[in-house]
């Protein structure tokens, strides 16, 4: 089974967008402004947790996407492009900035702990091989995931939200928050620490841990 | 049945799983990771569950979404790519 992650975007029908924009095609312009209207909306609500800004964000940054349009040299930079200039426009917002260092998560904090039972070392997590991917996103589980987001620290819920929602890559994300690869890396990472911590809290709380069907011999060791 | 203890190795694989799993890594840690993961059953939940929380991010979205576009708001859009058409250099 690959542990790896494959990459989906929808950034070729984005650059396609934006070559249509740049060639004067009137059906491209709405199709843009709805695809991006409601990207970066996502984007500041879940920075700034305020519709009304959200909104806002979303307007200023559109009036000075189309202002800039022809600077746009590569159509397929189009994503990392717009969110540059949805960031700055979070930033004028809030008048403060919500980038700014804030706390730092350790990694320390995410090692789950082993329980030794039965000679047998076992990681205190749930069992989340028993979780269709397609069942991940039920009602209960997104308001959990809502939440785990929502929390994290500014500077790291803006790793997160450009790497993982927005599947910018590493050097993208890295430019437009004004950080060094590395650091873009290292937040990611405990971003992702600390968002999975949320979900498995939840799991284990919700019983849906462990416990097959019917348990296996010597394998209760309280994880559910 | 085998027996795992956490080693230096585990803990070095929790540092870098996030780099793994987004093939950011050199072919050669990749390869040490995977031999890790081979035989660590802890660590290879663990990769497991960040695996999963990593796909539930990427297909989540907030269920909050933007009111409608009022027509004044996408009139102010319009112009200002009307604008920047009008105003940029004819390329060939």
């Amino acid at each position: 089974m690959p542990l790896t992650l494959n990459q989906t975007s929808e950034r070729e029908e984005e650059a396609d967008l934006a070559r249509k924009l740049m060639a004067g095609e009137p059906e491209a312009f709405d199709r843009f402004v709805e695809h991006f209207r409601a990207k970066i909306f996502h984007y500041s609500w879940l920075m700034c947790g305020d519709r009304e800004d959200a909104e806002e964000v979303a307007q200023e940054t559109l009036i000075k996407v189309f202002e800039n349009f022809d600077r746009l040299h590569e159509p397929e930079r189009v994503r990392p492009w717009v969110f540059r200039i949805a960031k700055n426009a979070c930033l004028m917002k809030r008048r403060k900035s919500i980038f700014a260092p804030s706390r730092e998560l350790s990694l320390d904090e995410f090692l789950p702990a082993m329980n030794h039972e039965g000679g047998e070392a076992k990681l205190q997590i749930a069992d989340w091989s028993r979780l269709p991917d397609d069942q991940l996103l039920q009602s209960e589980m997104k308001h959990v995931l809502d939440r785990a987001i929502s929390e994290l620290p500014a500077n790291y819920k803006s790793v997160i939200l450009l790497r993982d929602l927005e599947e910018l890559s590493t050097a993208e994300t890295a430019q437009i928050l004004d950080l060094t690869d590395d650091v873009v890396k290292t937040r990611l990472h405990r971003a992702r620490l600390a968002v999975r911590q949320k979900l498995d809290e939840y799991l284990r709380a919700e019983g849906r841990a462990a416990a097959p069907a019917e348990p296996a011999r010597g394998d209760r060791d309280g994880n559910a | 049945m085998e027996t795992h203890e956490r080693t230096e190795k585990c803990k070095e694989m929790f540092s870098l799983l996030s780099e793994y799993l987004n093939l950011e890594l050199p072919p050669d840690a990749c390869r040490e990771i995977e031999t890790h993961l081979a035989g660590c059953r802890p660590c290879i939940e663990f990769a497991e569950s960040l695996r999963k929380t990593v796909e539930l991010c990427r297909r989540y979205r907030p269920n909050e979404m933007p009111h409608p576009i009022g027509v004044q708001a996408r009139d102010q859009l319009l112009e200002a790519y009307k604008k920047m058409l009008s105003g940029r250099e004819i390329g060939p």
